[in-house]
């Protein structure tokens, strides 16, 4: 379990990282928390030739609020995000999520940018994006994007960045007096990936509801939402609409169960 | 056995207290040598291509491009090692009937389970002889692959090893009494169920390693080795790489935890060392965790059906029971992979007053990692079916689980005795372990807040096991079969000029305190502070003879040892001192490093006898010789194994929406005898504990249809972490063995041993207001569920 070889960059900005990037066609990948990366690579799972580290990037960092948006740098850090004030006053949601993901070894180094570039279905930042109806600042040599994390997330470890571009940051609308959210994880043990989870965020009556853990990706299903204020009962059967994971920890009707455990839970907790 | 009472009253013994272990300090400071701390020059890295598939013929391998990689010194395959390194088979003959092939160290023309060696590779880092692995091309046939037990034996199963005929490896069968009559009698209920019990494995936090040092110019090997019996692996590596036992020499030191992990013959160590002695120079493997998952030796996976016979009141009159096992496509060198089995006819029901047994064991083989004995061996088992089955049968007849066990176990003043199946049995409290345990978890409000707390749809339960754990075992364990498995250990103890102790002994350090209690025996026993006493295990060259540390053998026989070393020692320096004082010796004792009377008072510190006989002998007699060292080696004799007891309870509560188990609180009585030290003795019995519940609730080895191993990897094998576990309680009965003057049995596996029973019987507790129960471990959140749905 040792990665192959390969060489490692590390730019002092982002121009210089796009540049690298570009440079390598597709034989570079950024390196930002390395809490998947590196396995990844000791595993042999993954073989890039260079690594370009986003470490020295400034650009990358740092949480403002702008106006009705708080806009988190890619490289900002689980433990930035578990102290900082922006984040615990106008994103609750992120702050109920954080002790869920991991161990604080991994927290202290992974990024909210690691986490949404991986992809992985079963981790809750995409799910929280989906919630919260984040958008995705993107870079590349076409310039600046942002895209809606409704549209970000393809399938397994799979999203719409091209490989040349870097994600810059989350930019996620500020939660207003009129909104509330909810948060509920199931694992068998502490800090492991969820076997089903959910984050929820209410706007008056209207619901955005992302599951996570259960599917090839994090997923909302429309028909739940619009039912789900009225009969909770009703809006669970709309869970036939998502294609259910069936691994060697839970097959495809668990996990249904288990993702409508959590969404009830989750939904009592924000009223209790 | 007896010994002078003031083995354990003195004023400076140390037997009894909880001193914590010295090299506690040292290991959190990181300064532990574990066998990847140890770089020697000239040193170079060993990684393996191993079988992608379960069971497929090798048809070619190319090494070409491989060998032109940067850094490779060597690649060797199956069929270069075979003048190397003579093939090896896991049976001994008291286990009538077990068969396994001959196995090689890198596989030969055929791979039977994913994981084996294939391919060597040499190169001087690691990550180049991973490299250099990615460029060996193997061509692979794939053959059907024998995955599932309960088909193994069918005739249109692919046979592994076709000179056999079938794939059993082995098969027993047990009967006392006449279980039928007793199950047909009028009054008795027969309860049936089957129990199903996932395979698993045992994690060490250090993974196995070797480096293997070749000497030509001596013909000497060297072993760092990452493992529980040096000796053993001495007479390993020695016959099966053609050197003179005494030209092999195994360090074990440090070790990082091993759980019957480590001691088996692993091919891809045996070739590591076979690569040493043909390129002359010291060679490194540590497995990776992939590797660790799919070689090292996985226990358990048994499917059992069994039958408990009760009377209206409660009085068991019988079990019979069926185990079929899988275990891999060899039995493992040299301990054999049909110990868990056997323990399992042996032990069953063992605790309780049984006249009719009745217990059918076989042996499969399969294309999956291979099985042997991880901590518990068969025990957890074995536990689990009888107690299992008891409680089912109280909840039948309306009885208190307690009550039950009260009514059928075996009286504390029944000793000495056999069990239904013949083992002898003495100094075992199974009675009082249970009274104390109930007293202890305040049992009579467990139940009523249990009662109260189901009113609000909370399902919490209560689950008990009576158990024995086999302990101490004497030669019949393994040297009576022909393994090269010493039973006895010794133990030297030496005076320093400066009054200080040396002592070495055969038993090993693997993170549980060995070192420490054998320093509070030499310590108490003979005379000195304990700070004055270094401890050497660990080498087979500067050590005594013995087996290690395993089977809960180690306390209790190199323990054993070490006092009969000490107290001949003392009985040495008493007699120099005597004619040193012009007294008789039994009028003089040693305390805190002194000569002194009976009284305590000082007459002659150690260290001035010490000097005067290694500096100044010409101040003493002529006809005095005085012999500062003593060696002394110990074995059980009247009994095959020295059983011990415990009673133990589990406090679960029960998600019926998630099927999720949350583990309360859990209490262990145990009585292992003599406790040497309570701290070192709690922690064993914790340890044990957790990885107890790791395989009741967690811990699970999945294979695909194809014997593919799915989750090898942390990330998703679960083993039990810190912040699930409950608050362990842990109480002693102390009934020392007759067997030793020390008394000590082992106390390693009990917490391991019981554990799951006591888990599965909470969990049926807690499901019973559903009508569900639950006889499947792990016991997952999913077939949590599919249980509580069944009884719907
Ligand atoms: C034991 C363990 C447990 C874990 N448990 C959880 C858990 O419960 N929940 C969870 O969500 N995660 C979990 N993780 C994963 C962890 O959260 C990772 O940190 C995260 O998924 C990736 O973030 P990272 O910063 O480490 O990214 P890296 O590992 O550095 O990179 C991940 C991928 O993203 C790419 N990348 C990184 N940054 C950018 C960028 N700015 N633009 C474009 N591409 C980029 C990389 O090239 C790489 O392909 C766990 C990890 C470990 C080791």
């Amino acid at each position: 379990m040792k990665a192959p070889d390969f060489d490692y960059l590390r730019p002092a900005n982002l121009d210089a990282a796009l540049a690298m990037l570009a440079e390598h066609d597709g034989n570079a990948v950024p390196l930002a928390g390395g809490q998947s990366l590196m396995p990844m690579m000791n595993f042999r799972v993954a073989a890039p030739e260079v690594l370009i580290d986003l470490a020295d990037v400034a650009e990358l960092r740092g949480i403002t609020r702008n106006g009705d948006h708080v806009r988190i740098g890619a490289m900002t850090r689980y433990v930035q995000l578990s102290k900082d004030p922006i984040i615990l006053a106008d994103v609750p949601l992120i702050g109920m999520a954080l002790p869920h993901i991991a161990h604080d070894a991994i927290r202290n180094r992974g990024t909210i940018g690691g986490s949404l570039a991986l992809a992985d279905p079963a981790a809750e930042m995409p799910a929280l994006m989906l919630a919260l109806d984040a958008a995705i600042e993107v870079v590349g040599a076409n310039g600046t994007r942002l895209i809606k994390a409704d549209n970000f997330f393809l399938s397994y470890f799979e999203t719409v960045l091209e490989k040349d571009e870097l994600i810059t940051a989350v930019v996620i609308p500020t939660a207003s007096n009129t909104q509330s959210f909810g948060f509920c994880e199931l694992t068998q043990r502490h800090g492991d990936y969820a076997l089903a989870g959910v984050a929820v965020s209410r706007t008056d009556a209207k619901y955005r509801i992302a599951f996570f853990g259960v599917a090839d990706r994090a997923v909302r299903v429309a028909a739940l939402e619009d039912t789900v204020g009225d009969d909770l009962e009703k809006a669970l059967a709309h869970l036939d609409e998502i294609e259910f994971t069936d691994d060697g920890k839970a097959n495809a009707a668990t996990r249904q169960r288990l993702a409508g455990v959590a969404l009830t839970r989750a939904l009592e907790e924000m009223t209790s | 056995m007896t010994g002078p009472a003031h083995i354990f009253d003195k004023p400076n013994r140390y037997i009894g207290k909880s001193s914590p272990r010295a090299d506690a300090a040292r290991l959190l400071q990181g300064r532990g040598k574990f066998v990847d701390d140890v770089t020697l020059p000239r040193m170079v890295h060993a990684a393996f291509l191993r079988s992608p598939f379960a069971h497929a013929t090798i048809t070619a391998i190319d090494t070409a491009e491989a060998k032109d990689a940067p850094g490779v010194i060597a690649i060797y395959t199956g069929h270069d090692l075979t003048d190397h390194v003579t093939p090896y088979v896991g049976v001994l003959t008291h286990l009538k009937g077990l068969r396994s092939a001959p196995q090689h160290p890198l596989a030969v023309d055929v791979a039977r389970w994913q994981g084996e060696p294939v391919v060597m590779v040499i190169a001087t880092s690691r990550a180049l002889a991973e490299d250099a692995c990615e460029l060996v091309e193997v061509d692979y046939e794939e053959l059907p692959a024998v995955v599932d037990t309960e088909t193994a034996l069918d005739a249109d199963t692919p046979v592994i090893h076709p000179e056999f005929g079938n794939n059993l490896a082995w098969e027993r069968d047990v009967v006392a009494g006449d279980i039928d009559a007793a199950f047909a009698a009028s009054g008795v209920q027969v309860i049936d169920r089957e129990f199903r019990f996932g395979r698993h494995t045992g994690v060490t936090l250090e993974s196995r390693g070797t480096l293997c040092d070749f000497d030509p110019s001596e013909n000497e090997l060297t072993v760092y080795y990452s493992g529980q019996a040096p000796h053993m692996m001495q007479v390993i590596f020695a016959t099966h790489l053609d050197l003179p036992e005494e030209n092999v020499r195994v360090i074990s030191n440090d070790v990082g935890g091993s759980f019957g992990i480590k001691i088996h013959t692993y091919g891809d160590e045996i070739a590591t060392a076979a690569a040493a002695k043909l390129l002359k120079r010291p060679v490194k493997f540590i497995a990776d965790r992939f590797e660790s998952f799919v070689t090292d030796i996985h226990a358990r996976d048994h499917v059992i059906k069994a039958r408990i016979g009760v009377t209206n009141d409660g009085d068991i009159v019988g079990i019979d029971l069926d185990d079929l096992t899988g275990v891999g496509p060899f039995s493992m060198y040299p301990r054999t992979s049909a110990i868990e089995c056997n323990q399992i006819l042996n032990l069953t029901g063992a605790p309780y007053n049984l006249d009719n047994y009745r217990a059918k064991g076989r042996v499969v083989f399969q294309n999956k990692t291979l099985m042997c004995q991880y901590r518990g061996v068969g025990h957890p088992i074995a536990m689990a079916v009888a107690d299992g089955l008891l409680d089912d049968a109280a909840r039948a007849i309306g009885m208190d689980p307690v009550a039950v066990r009260h009514l059928n176990l075996m009286a504390d003043d029944s000793y000495p005795r056999a069990s239904a199946t013949g083992m002898k049995l003495d100094d075992l409290s199974h009675q009082k372990a249970l009274t104390k345990l109930t007293d202890i978890m305040d049992y009579k409000g467990l139940r009523e807040k249990q009662t109260e707390d189901r009113k609000n749809g909370i399902y919490r339960g209560i689950g008990f096991v009576s158990m024995v754990e086999v302990t101490n075992p004497s030669p019949m364990f393994y040297g009576v079969g022909g393994a090269s498995i010493a039973s006895q250990d010794g133990a030297t103890v030496r005076l320093d000029a400066g009054g200080a102790l040396h002592v070495a002994s055969s038993i090993t350090e693997q993170g549980q305190g060995t070192n420490a209690i054998l320093a509070q025996i030499a310590a108490g026993v003979f005379g000195v502070a304990l700070n004055r006493v270094k401890v050497t295990t660990g080498d087979t060259k500067t050590t005594p003879y013995g087996g290690g540390t395993w089977a809960s053998r180690g306390a209790g026989i190199g323990g054993e040892a070490m006092l009969q070393a000490a107290q001949a020692l003392k009985d040495q320096v008493l007699a120099v001192a005597a004619v040193m004082l012009q007294t008789s010796a039994d009028k003089l004792d040693i305390q805190d490093g002194a000569v002194t009377d009976p009284d305590g008072t000082l007459r002659l510190p150690l260290a001035d006898l010490a000097r005067t006989v290694y500096y100044r002998g010409n101040e003493l007699p002529n006809d005095l010789n005085p012999e500062l060292i003593a060696t002394r080696h110990y074995r059980v004799t009247d009994f095959p194994f020295v059983f011990t007891n415990g009673a133990m309870a589990a406090h679960v509560e029960v998600d019926t929406a998630t099927g999720f188990i949350k583990v309360l609180h859990f209490w262990a009585v145990e009585d292992c005898g003599r406790v040497i030290n309570p701290l070192l003795v709690d922690e064993q019995i914790r340890g044990g504990v957790v990885q107890g519940i790791g395989g009741a609730l967690y811990e699970e080895c999945q294979y695909s249809e194809d014997g593919q191993m799915l989750n090898a990897t942390m990330a998703d094998y679960m083993v039990p972490m810190a912040s699930e576990m409950p608050d362990i309680t842990v109480a002693h009965i102390e009934t020392p063995t007759k067997t030793s003057v020390l008394g000590a049995k082992g106390a390693g596996e009990a917490g391991t041993g019981g554990a799951p029973a006591a888990i599965l019987n909470a969990v049926n507790d807690a499901l019973s207001p559903l009508n569900a129960s639950i006889w499947q471990m792990p016991m997952t959140p999913e077939r949590v569920l599919n249980a509580i749905d069944a009884a719907k």
